[in-house]
């Protein structure tokens, strides 16, 4: 880690997608280079150093996304993107391109999948309410939710596997209603994968094929080409049971591709790996979706899985999409309180809205402190708000008093840094937009090497607040008990209604 | 058992060791006196001559009378061919019923449907099969409906066929197909089911491929408690069957208690038992399936 000029994505440089922070010298990096932080990371140590780590922390997850997707280039074109998406508009699903499908256009001008207006009901728990969106060709698209929201549910239905009460499911442009499962072209990774015990790969592979009646040779020519692209040549006559989880999972993938489905489906099939190798598999996968140009709808609770993977994601809630939208672009600017405090993770205050003019206001909170923060449209003074603030935007000692030690080589400035209107990067050492200030009390010291917390409580309140504590030796003197001043940017925190979020 | 009683007799010496022979005594006595020693006994009296022909010597004639007197081999092969047909009945109605209950109903459903199921079980086979004789005998329900809507202008006879036989049979070892079939069956996982379906499969490929497969060690297990408790079945043939049932038990029970010659009963009753062995043994190995695996 040399320096920022080398290389433009630094953090990045190891290739694969762990989160294994930044072990830097406290330089800020350029993340101009790629679109710009995001709004909630756009804070800078009025001086040097400390600020640095809570950068890397919040970029790395964005910019992971897009080393993984390999589309970095795109990405500057999805920070132009309004603030406010409406969640079911399907016309904001697709920024970079979104041709305008007519009537008698030819099918490939269609979208892959477009669901419309999708209802299910179980006797009278409405299971998915009202979703409607489209999948371009060759896309990565996941729905993120909590375990419950109904996205196993879409998901299925897409796959044919539950019939919808209402509304439209079109692949390619042809309408599925009544199309049952086996005559779809769809194809369903399982969560468990489903790999049939009693046949080898090849078998399992061949299984698809053999139900179109191809020829035998013409079929062994195909599991030995898809083998091989999933990197496993020559594991044709193992059995399921003698492969590892990663194994298991290439082989469940290649026995859909090699039927070469218009919409591959996905049912969190990363989530019976362990950690370490979930982390591989994500930036396989990505890379594999890449390769095949296969349009991948992807469900998952693991927002990581979402974020890194997909080109645009949409969360989900209780039935409907509360967000529809890229990934970066969830995490910068969440259009509902519950986005706020699904993705990523965050703290909540909550206050009283005392002023407000266009998306900026201030919030009194519960304690009588009084902070600035961005406001969700629709609130007038005097609402009950609850204010979202991720830890990783909260700076540790902002004045730099306790730490005036950082004597780093000043010179790198990033007030070209643009950021598709989100307010322009602060000049290194300038504290004019860290409006906010707050002193608490140090509980606990959270060690998760570079996901590192502080727990703490304000003075005189019992609601706990985490604070991402970046592994730079700069706050190595920090011990439970002390009290520390910590504050953030102006436009890091954003207030929603009270309880919009549940 | 012996790394048990071995690993026992380490920790706590001989007072562990008299408990278990204390507890294991009664089994072996059943198992010794009631068993073992009454087939050693049949054994060697099949290969002796009737007592009330004078000599006493060992001979072969009781199993030589039996191939000499076409009755007898030909009921054998009736018998055997009708109790592997039995056992492919049985296999073919208990199936689509066990993935009924297992895999298409709800699981409280499920478990009514399955007591339902062994709710006639807990009534005995002669009660049951008396049953089927009030049904369906001349004089019996069946026909009195079937002449009041004047779909037969006469009662016909029902009882006393193969057919009606099979069905009896079929009937009476269900059960001990069903339920191996359902445990099994519980075990496959719906998304193989779905998976399969997912990538083109029909519901029978996916019954052929996937279903039986998975399902093969319930079906050998349940195919040879049906298959030897039909080929050892004296009751369902005898009253559902009548006189022209021509079932090999038949032949056992008229030698023992009819002709009194307890040696050919001896004999058949072996010849019974190496058939259902050998017949056994070839379904293990068309199936593929090892004895261990299957009694598990």
């Amino acid at each position: 880690m040399q320096g920022p000029a080398v290389s433009p994505l630094p953090q990045y440089r190891g290739g694969t997608a762990t989160d294994t922070g930044w072990p830097g010298s406290g330089w800020p990096s350029r993340c101009a280079a790629h679109g710009g932080p995001s709004p909630l990371a756009n804070l800078r140590h009025p001086r040097s150093g400390p600020g640095a780590g809570h950068e890397t922390r919040s970029r790395d997850r964005a910019g992971r996304a897009a080393k993984a997707g390999g589309w970095t280039g795109a990405a500057g074109v999805h920070d132009q993107m309004p603030t406010d998406i409406s969640p079911v508009a399907p016309s904001v699903l697709s920024p970079v391109a979104s041709p305008v499908v007519s009537p008698d256009a030819s099918p490939d001008a269609f979208a892959d999948l477009s669901v419309t207006n999708l209802v299910k009901r179980f006797e009278r728990f409405t299971a998915v309410n009202d979703v409607s969106f489209e999948v371009e060709r060759g896309k990565f698209f996941s729905i993120l939710g909590p375990s419950g929201c109904g996205k196993t549910t879409l998901l299925r239905m897409i796959a044919g596997f539950e019939s919808p009460d209402s509304g439209v499911i079109a692949i390619r442009g042809r309408d599925m209603a009544g199309i049952a499962p086996n005559r779809r072209p769809a194809n369903l990774i399982f969560q468990h994968l489903a790999l049939f015990p009693m046949m080898t790969v090849a078998e399992n592979i061949a299984f698809g094929l053999k139900r179109r009646g191809m020829a035998g040779g013409e079929i062994t020519r195909r599991v030995q080409d898809v083998l091989e692209r999933v990197g496993l040549p020559g594991y044709g006559a193992k059995m399921p049971a003698q492969l590892s989880g990663g194994q298991k999972q290439r082989v469940a993938i290649a026995r859909c591709l090699v039927l070469e489905p218009a919409v591959l489906l996905l049912d969190e099939p990363l989530g019976a790996l362990d950690l370490k190798l979930r982390e591989q598999m994500k930036v396989e996968l990505k890379t594999l979706q890449a390769e095949v140009g296969t349009t991948f709808v992807y469900i998952t609770h693991d927002q990581s899985e979402a974020l890194v993977m997909s080109d645009h994601v949409a969360v989900m809630n209780a039935g409907r999409f509360e967000q529809l939208d890229t990934p970066r672009n969830l995490y910068r600017r969440p259009a509902t309180a519950f986005v706020a405090g699904f993705v990523g993770e965050t703290n909540v205050w909550s206050g009283t809205l005392e002023e407000s003019t266009g998306d900026a206001g201030l919030v009194r909170t519960d304690e009588g402190a009084v902070f600035r923060a961005r406001v969700a449209a629709g609130l007038a003074r005097g609402a009950r708000v609850d204010m979202f603030i991720r830890p990783e935007a909260v700076l540790i000692d902002p004045d730099g008093v306790a730490c005036a030690t950082g004597d780093a080589p000043g010179g790198v400035t990033d007030g070209a840094a643009g950021d598709g209107g989100d307010a322009p990067l602060p000049v290194r050492g300038a504290s004019a937009d860290l409006g906010n200030r707050v002193q608490v009390q140090v509980q606990a010291i959270l060690f998760d090497g570079a996901a590192s917390r502080l727990l703490t409580h304000p003075e005189g309140s019992r609601r706990e607040v985490m604070v991402a504590l970046p592994q730079n030796r700069l706050y190595d003197h920090i011990r439970p008990g002390d009290r520390i001043t910590v504050g953030w940017d102006d436009r890091a925190g954003i207030c929603f209604a009270a309880g919009s979020g549940q | 058992m012996s790394a048990a009683t071995h690993s026992a007799s380490v920790k706590t010496g001989p007072g562990l060791r008299l408990t278990l022979a204390l507890f294991l005594t009664p089994v072996v006595l059943w198992l010794g006196l009631l068993i073992v020693l009454p087939h050693i006994d049949l054994l060697i009296m099949s290969f002796r001559m009737d007592p009330s022909f004078g000599e006493q010597g060992w001979s072969l004639e009781n199993y030589h009378q039996f191939f000499a007197e076409p009755i007898y081999w030909l009921t054998f092969v009736r018998t055997a061919g009708y109790s592997v047909l039995v056992t492919l009945l049985t296999f073919l109605v208990s199936l689509p019923v066990a993935f009924y209950v297992t895999k298409v109903v709800a699981r409280n459903t499920s478990r009514f449907l399955l007591t339902m199921l062994l709710l006639p079980f807990w009534v005995s086979e002669l009660v049951r099969v008396y049953g089927w004789m009030i049904l369906l005998r001349e004089s019996g329900v069946l026909n009195h409906w079937l002449t009041a809507l004047g779909i037969t202008g006469a009662p016909v006879e029902m009882l006393y066929n193969d057919a009606t036989m099979i069905m009896g049979l079929v009937y009476t070892s269900m059960l001990f197909m069903v339920v191996p079939l359902v445990s099994v069956l519980e075990s496959l996982d719906d998304s193989l089911i779905e998976a399969a379906c997912d990538l083109g499969a029909g519901p029978w490929t996916i019954m052929r491929t996937i279903v039986v497969p998975h399902c093969m060690p319930g079906i050998v297990s349940g195919g040879i408690v049906v298959f030897m408790l039909t080929l050892g079945n004296y009751l369902t043939p005898n009253l559902m069957g009548g006189k022209n049932s021509l079932w090999f038990t038949e032949q056992i029970y008229n030698q023992f208690i009819a002709s009194f010659n307890w040696n050919q009963g001896a004999a058949f009753g072996f010849l019974l038992l190496a058939l259902s062995s050998c017949i056994i043994w070839l379904g293990l190995r068309l199936t593929g399936q090892k004895l261990s695996r299957v009694v598990q």
